[in-house]
């Protein structure tokens, strides 16, 4: 454990009390601004020298993002909105509790008092090479510690991976991806709204980023539509502790059924890809069946076709079986037979 | 306008005497952060003007504290050493164990992880500020005494703000109810049953208080 015997290195704090002032200066500063929602992920970057941002934006007095809305079809969550709130918000619990499951179970209460939906969505990978500031290729280099005999990759992807192997640790973007939601997204040529799963990126599109946000763009609010109000909603997340720690994978499943049969359902898996995984297969391969074990055990085999295991995770891939078995068919007493 | 800058404005007294007893000073008469900044206390809450001015009023414990606090300085930090309130701990400095919680506007924030310009104007509890101004302790504290609750308690300001946030909004907490509530912090010397008993105790003491 550090000893602590100063504080982060010195840059410029801007504090806007405008989405339209934050926005100018994020314009203003491009690459040398730092945006800083709740900042649970930016204290670690800024304290162990890694990120050294010349300007830090902190969006914490910008009220006109913060709050949920109700809108005539579902609501709006300002990006700037704790996870606090959204897990207590009556709207969210009783038609969408497949958010306020997911963020119910991120880190620990003091962050979800602080952590926003905008920045949960937003964070950087937890790759721990990465995140020490080794050369890697998320950090423009030309490797990948992670991905060799001995690097240690038990948290790592299983999809997706290019080059890079580090997973998208966010709880609440697969719920959000269930639930249709869409992401509103302001810059100087405007508003621009992106389907959830749309907002996240991947190594093969852009390997220093998480997500489609260029300097100068800032996330306002996430819209979730009332499609899946009231669906039937499946949220678990497997981690090591029940506090503090991201996923090992967390699933988040939204189900329309009439008398036992599923006539429709999205299904996102996370912490298994460098983006949050839509299993569209398995939406697709369930439709008209009973929402029973036997087609979440189909599910389960489905979901996991393709996976590429690394040295030390290849337990993620029964894990997910089961996770996409439960979403579907309930959590059984049984075990696996085949 | 630095610390020392503002001390030389001072009287003759303040020049004679040294920064820690200065500081000590301070917080045995629970007083403001500096005998020269009573002439610049600001009694309204509205925002100052200037809000990149590094000399700012923080409200701590009830008392407007007027503080230079630098643009990239974390609550913990200044409480700790620019306030002399060392009852906030600091364990990790990376929001992973609880120590330094603190109340803002009383909810629990771990105050290593907060910056202190974005705290202007909003009431900040530590755990100095719960007893009473007779010195009577706060009904949890009071319950983490009479249990002895604690091994070293180098966690345990910590635990005691969460816990007074949390039995606020829960005055008849279950067991487990109380630990999900405690969840966001740490004891590394483990003794988390002896911590539950004296906040099972404390949500007593709080509903009969």
């Amino acid at each position: 454990m550090a000893v602590i015997r100063d504080v982060m290195p010195a840059f410029d704090l801007l504090q806007p009390a405008s989405a339209a002032d934050a926005q100018k200066l994020l314009e203003t500063y491009r690459e040398d601004a730092w945006v800083m929602a709740g900042g649970m992920d930016s204290f670690d970057w800024l304290k162990d020298r890694i990120k050294k941002p010349k300007v830090l934006v902190d969006l914490s007095g910008v009220d006109e993002l913060k709050g949920i809305r109700s809108t005539g079809d579902g609501v709006e969550i300002g990006a700037m909105t704790t996870l606090t709130e959204i897990a207590n918000h009556p709207e969210i619990k009783k038609n969408y509790g497949l958010l306020s499951d997911a963020v119910e179970r991120v880190a620990s209460p003091q962050i979800r008092n602080q952590g926003t939906l905008g920045g949960n969505v937003s964070q950087d990978a937890r790759c721990w090479y990465y995140r020490a500031g080794w050369p890697c290729y998320r950090a423009g280099g030309n490797e990948c510690y992670a991905d060799t005999p001995v690097g240690r990759n038990r948290e790592h992807a299983i999809f997706g991976a290019d080059r890079c192997v580090a997973v998208h640790p966010s709880d609440s973007a697969p719920a959000l991806i269930a639930l249709d939601a869409k992401f509103v997204i302001h810059n100087s040529k405007g508003e621009h709204v992106v389907d959830a799963e749309d907002f996240f990126v991947g190594p093969d599109i852009d390997i220093t980023r998480l997500n489609m946000l260029n300097p100068g763009d800032l996330l306002t609010a996430i819209r979730i539509p009332s499609t899946w109000s009231g669906a039937k909603f499946y949220f678990e997340k497997v981690r090591d502790r029940n506090v503090w720690d991201f996923p090992l994978m967390n699933v988040a499943s939204a189900m329309k059924l009439s008398g036992g049969n599923i006539d429709e359902m999205r299904i996102a898996v996370n912490a298994v890809a460098p983006r949050p995984l839509r299993l569209k297969a398995v939406e697709a391969a369930v439709r008209g069946k009973p929402a029973d074990a036997t087609t979440g055990e189909m599910a389960g085999k489905l979901a996991v076709q393709g996976a590429v295991p690394l040295q030390f995770n290849a337990y993620k891939i029964p894990l997910m079986r089961n996770l996409v078995k439960r979403a579907i068919g309930g959590v059984q007493e049984t075990s696996w037979t085949s | 306008m630095s610390e020392s800058d503002d001390l030389k404005q001072n009287d003759g007294a303040a020049k004679t005497i040294t920064r820690r007893n200065f500081i000590l000073g301070v917080i045995a008469g629970g007083a403001v952060v500096s005998a020269a900044s009573y002439r610049f206390l600001a009694h309204s809450r509205r925002p100052l003007p200037g809000a990149g001015e590094r000399l700012i009023t923080l409200y701590v414990n009830g008392k407007p504290r007027r503080v230079d606090v630098m643009k990239q300085e974390t609550l913990a930090w200044t409480l700790r050493y620019k306030l002399g309130l060392t009852g906030t701990k600091l364990g990790c400095d990376r929001a992973e164990c609880g120590s330094c919680t603190v109340l803002i506007d009383d909810t629990p924030y771990y105050s290593c992880s907060v910056l202190t310009h974005t705290v202007r104007g909003r009431n900040v509890t530590t755990i100095e500020g719960l007893a009473a101004a007779d010195g009577k302790l706060h009904p949890v504290q009071q319950a983490v005494v009479d249990s002895q609750g604690f091994q070293c308690a180098f966690c345990m300001p910590g635990f005691v703000m969460s816990a007074v946030a949390f039995l606020k909004s829960h005055p008849n907490p279950t067991r487990a109810e109380m630990a999900y509530g405690v969840s966001g912090n740490l004891c590394r010397c483990q003794d988390y049953s002896k911590i539950l008993d004296s906040m099972m105790r404390a949500a007593e003491y709080m509903r009969r208080a």
